[in-house]
This record gives C-alpha cells, structure tokens and sequence, in this order.
C-alpha cells in the first residue's frame, strides 16, 4: 500500500471563488484542510501613504476604492474624523442624506454579496436576479454624484449637493422602445426621491423572491449549516463585526450603539443569529436587507417634507457658492485658499467607526495643524475576519472554503489597502 | 489629574494608579500612554478587569512620528518676501530614495491600539512608543487578543517594529521580497525600485525609479485662533 502524505495546494490568486486576488495555500490531509495559509497584499494601493501626500479633501475619492462594493460608507467614516477634529457638523438634510445612501449602499453590497455567495455555492440564477436590483441602485448613485461607483459625495461638513429634481431616464434604442421603453421609465418620471420610494416600496417583494430561492433549498443548507461555525467569544477575540459578529449571536451594531448621522431618528431592528454558522450569516444579511428598506422608507419621507442646506456654511471648509465667489472678495479668497491649499485640520488624533456593510470601518487620523492627515489608518473589518481563516476552515472539506470565504464577505480593496 | 471629565480616566486611574500610566484626554476620547515595558501587563489589565473590560482590539497601527509638524512652506513674513515656492522637501512625496534624510529623533515610532468594550460600550485609544535605542522592538499583544496577530505583520511590514512574542512575524502587505519599510516618513512616495519586462533578458526585471517624486500641493502649517476659539465652544457645550 502506498504512503499517503500531506500536500499542499495553491487556491487563488486567479480563482473564480477568490472574490478577488486571495491566494490562499492550504495544506491538505485528501479533501480536509489541516492549515490554510491567506496570502494577502496583492492589491496593496499604499492608500494611506498616498494620503499623506495630498490636502484632506483630495483622498475622498481614494475612500471608494477601498471597499468598492460599499463606497459611499467608507466616504462616510473619512469625512466623519475629519468633521471630529474640525469641529464642524452637517445640518441635518445632510445627515438624513448620507444616512439614506449609507443603506442603500448597504443593500448593494449584500446584493453583490448574495449573487457571488450563491453563485461559489452552486446557485447560478440568483445572481441575475442581485445585479438586476443593484442597476437601480448604481443608478441613484450616478444621479446623485454623476458616477455609478465611485462617487465622492460625502464632503466634511455635509454632501455635495442636494438631491437632484429630476431622475435620468432610458432614451429610446433598437433594444428598448414602445412598451418596454415605458416600463423601464415607469418609476423615472419624478425626482430621484420618488425613484427610490418606488423602488423601496418594490424591494421587500425581491428579499422574497431571494428568499424563494435559497432559505429552505435543500442543497444550499447543506452547503451553509454548521459550517464556518464561529462561537461568540471567538468572535470578540478575533476582532470581528458586522454580521459575522451579530451571526454569533452579539446584538451589537454601531447604527444603535455608538449612534452617527440620523440613525438615533430611524426606527430598526438588529437582527441576531444563533448558531454562528454560515447559514445564521446568511440569514443575517437577508434581514439587515429588510432593516434597510425600513430605513430607506423613513429617510425618504422625511427628505421630502424637509428642504434645506446640505452644506455647512463654514466656508473655511465648504466652498462658497459659485454666485457669492464671482461676487463677493471674500468668498473668492475662500474659493481659492480651499481650492489651491485646502483647509488646515486642527492637530489632534481621533479614530471614528461607522457600521459599514461588512463591519467596523473605522478611520485612524492625525493631524498636526497642516493641511494634509500626519497618519491616517485604514481599519478594515475584512482584514480582521480574513485573518481568523486558518482557525474557521481548519477541519473543514476544500469545498467548505468556499463558502467561509463567501461567508466573510472579503473585498480585497480593503484589506489590502 | 484631578480635572478628569470622563469616566473612564477615573476608572483607569482607580486601575493602574498615576505612576505607570499617562492619561490624555481629548475631545474626542481618552488616550492611555503606556511604558514599552509595562505594554503586555496593562493590556491584560484592560481586558481582564471587571470595571474595563476592553474585549476587543479594534485595531493596532503603526506610525511613524519623523517630520511631525515640519511645514514645507513657510507662511510667516510673506508679506515682506513673497511665499517660497515649497522647497523644503519633507513631504512623503517629496524626495527620492536617494535624497532621503536619514536622522533619528526621540519617539519616533509608536504603536497605537483602539479597544472596544461591549460590555461597557466605550472606546480607548492605548499608545505606546517603541525604544529609541537598540532593537525597535515593542511586546506583542497575542496572548491577550488574538485577533491583533495580522495587525501585528501589517506594522512590521510597514514600519519595522518587531512585535516580540509574535509567533508568525512575516511581512504581510509587501511584495515576497520587498526590502524597506514604505510606510516611514522617510520612505519616498514613488519608491525605490520599479518592475519592467526586459526584452533582452526575456524575463521581468527590478531597476531604480525613473520617475520624479513629484507633489502639487506643498504641505502648509497654520495655527488659527478660529480653531482655537470653536474647541473652546465645544468644551463648554
């Protein structure tokens, strides 16, 4: 009889189920893991080094190519230190603003999340039902901020601009016209505001059709229950948050607890597993979908009954308007101190969090009276869960590492930085 | 330290009493500064005692404090000379590998910690400043949070502090091979070496940057009293 041995096997860092460039090296005992070994840093950017080198509100748009599936959170968690350590606030348009974009961010990425999850683990369809929701949502984003991803919007001391009047409709083309073309700009006719209600008011009827597809599907159980089980006091040790910290069954999340933009004037729920397996993640994330649309509905009724500023009006850190800079001395100075410059941060180091989709996304800032952040830190919640993945997948099946790795919801822009 | 306004510096001081510890307390939070040699002690503390009950490290980061409030435009006495035009080249864009400066100051490098308490539900900022003489090497925390161990390789990668008791210190964000450690103040922006494929050699090569370092916006210091005025606002409020 021939000696069996260990070996070791290359997983990634081209891999369809990678969700990106993970090279993982596991060591195999046949189809059991006994070490696997996440080689991180392919898409190492230096962010935080390129930030140092720019004024603070140039590295905005950095923040969306961090974790480039919830883009608008990041911008929060940036413009949020740098807002502590000014002192400034948002008036509160802004805040009910960047709260509404903050969860419609977080539907896309538990979007992109449940069509890529369902699709390692063997549920094609599901997919094209995600990206068929997520359009819309890429579509508020460019009618909002002009880009369809990385849109730059949230600025310290408020938003860019205000909510656009008008939402951008489907022109006429071989492809889509006559009845088609009304049917896709049914719930374009109004503002974006309007949009977004229609869209909300649809959505819980998509969590359902989701739901149709996996929650009792025999092979998706099979694939996702006691699996990736991570007990409570692991989850605390190991740094984790989000839903794999609720999934353990810790009620804990930074919307209540550590309260921010206009979270303490939204009703919701946080939703906890019980088990910690893949399939509590799961069932986390589908009810953290539904918590959302909650908040999108509230937000919108309240923005539209509630016009105002956007923007600070501390034109030591906001722009003057373009009227006021054509017209007024001062406000040309201001327009081109910030714009040559940028503003001086008073010196100080603060660390702010905000509950992105897939954890604590905290921002580490110093600064040292320049116009430019001394230091500033980038703490993904994905770098902390991906480095608990020898400990989640060890005795566990090679095909099982997929779906930790789904589980976790890794996007590599954040954790390499 | 009688004028303490939050409750955790009483609770921290009722702990470790005044001798081992520094306390500064900002608007934003408190910071515990802690003695290199005391780092793996105090952190145990933290975590273990009923009244702190830090259970997770948050996050662990490296910084390097060379150049710490050094402008590279000077804004005084403009009005006699005209503004310079930013040559002093202090910036981490600024320079190339062999333009570099090599000095040394005290304090330059600092491992900083955010904790989190659920139980208590508050945040804590804990530095502590690596030796300036011999190794640069600061006490790892693994024992007490586990989840600090890839922190841990990220500033060893970046910074080179040698976190001792670190069971797998390998560079983590780098390339296999990369030699220095980008993220010092005295690293350049453009680094040192770049890849290209060589057509004679048929195979990918490393050569020095070809490219200038090269940075628009010169970085300015101004201590403004409009600042000054709203912290006192805030304070009061």
């Amino acid at each position: 009889m021939s000696e069996i041995k260990n070996y070791t096997m290359n997983f990634g860092p081209q891999h369809p189920a990678a969700h990106g460039v993970l090279r993982l090296i596991l060591e195999m005992d046949g189809e059991l893991v006994e070490h696997a070994d996440p080689h991180v840093g392919l898409l190492h950017r230096a962010t935080e080094k390129l930030a140092e080198s720019k004024p603070f509100n140039q590295s905005i748009g950095y923040m969306d190519r961090l974790d480039y599936v919830s883009m608008m959170c990041n911008e929060h968690a940036y413009v949020r230190a740098i807002e502590k350590l000014l002192g400034v606030r948002a008036p509160l348009r802004a805040q009910y603003i960047r709260t509404l974009f903050d969860e419609l961010t977080r539907l896309r990425n538990h979007l992109m999340w449940i069509g890529t999850h369902g699709l390692d683990l063997g549920a094609m369809a599901l997919f094209l039902y995600a990206f068929r929701e997520r359009e819309m949502l890429m579509d508020m984003y460019e009618a909002v901020s002009g880009a369809r991803m990385h849109a730059t919007y949230y600025r310290p001391g408020g938003v860019y601009r205000d909510l656009p009047d008008q939402m951008p409709k489907h022109q006429e083309s071989q492809w889509t016209k006559g009845k088609d073309l009304r049917k896709v700009n049914e719930w374009r006719e109004g503002s974006l505001l309007d949009f977004i209600e229609a869209f909300a008011d649809d959505f819980d009827s998509k969590i359902a059709e989701y739901r149709t597809l996996l929650q009792d599907n025999r092979i998706w159980k099979q694939r996702t229950v006691g699996i990736g089980v991570v007990s409570p006091e692991q989850a605390k040790a190991w740094g984790f948050s989000g839903p794999m910290l609720r999934g353990s069954g810790i009620e804990w999340d930074l919307r209540k607890k550590q309260t921010y933009a206009a979270y303490d004037k939204v009703d919701f729920d946080i939703p906890v597993g019980v088990n910690g397996d893949c399939y509590d993640r799961y069932l986390v994330r589908m009810e953290e979908m539904t918590q959302s649309n909650r908040i999108i509905k509230q937000c919108v009724k309240w923005l539209k009954g509630n016009p105002g500023p956007v923007m600070t009006d501390d034109y030591k850190v906001a722009p003057p308007n373009r009227e006021m800079m054509k017209e007024d001395m001062e406000s040309m100075i201001h327009h081109f101190k910030l714009f040559t410059e940028g503003y001086v941060v008073p010196a100080g180091e603060v660390y702010s969090a905000v509950e992105a989709p897939k954890g604590e996304f905290g921002i580490f800032l110093i600064s040292d009276d320049s116009n430019k952040p001394f230091r500033m830190k980038v703490r993904a919640p994905g770098f902390a869960h991906l480095s608990a993945m020898n400990d989640m997948v060890k005795g566990h099946m090679l095909a099982d590492v997929v779906a930790v790795i789904g589980t976790m919801d890794i996007v590599f822009g954040e954790i390499d930085r | 330290m009688s004028n303490l306004k939050y409750e955790l510096s009483k609770d921290l001081i009722a702990t470790f009493g005044n001798d081992v510890i520094k306390i500064e307390e900002t608007r934003h939070g408190v910071t515990l500064v802690v003695p290199v040699d005391s780092w793996a002690d105090v952190a145990r503390e933290l975590k273990d005692n009923k009244a702190l009950m830090f259970e997770q490290l948050v996050d662990l980061c490296g910084v390097d404090y060379l150049t710490y409030g050094q402008a590279e435009w000077q804004t005084e006495g403009v009005s006699s000379t005209g503004f310079s035009r930013g040559i002093y080249r202090k910036g981490p864009g600024r320079f190339s590998w062999d333009e570099r400066r090599e000095e040394s100051v005290a304090n330059r490098f600092a491992v900083i910690v955010q904790l989190l308490s659920f139980k208590h539900n508050r945040r804590l900022t804990i530095k502590c400043f690596a030796p300036n003489e011999g190794v640069l090497s600061v006490p790892s925390l693994i024992d007490v949070w586990p989840g600090v161990n890839w922190f841990e390789r990220e500033a060893f990668d970046l910074y080179g502090i040698v976190f001792k008791g670190h069971p797998d210190l390998r560079r983590i964000l780098t390339d296999y091979g990369f030699i220095g450690h980008p993220f010092r103040k005295d690293f350049p922006l453009v680094g040192n070496v770049e890849v290209k494929y060589d057509e004679d050699q048929k195979r990918v090569v490393y050569q020095p940057v070809s490219i200038e370092p090269r940075v628009l916006v010169p970085k300015t210091i101004r201590r403004d009293s409009r600042y000054v005025d709203s912290m006192k606002d805030q304070e009061a409020s």
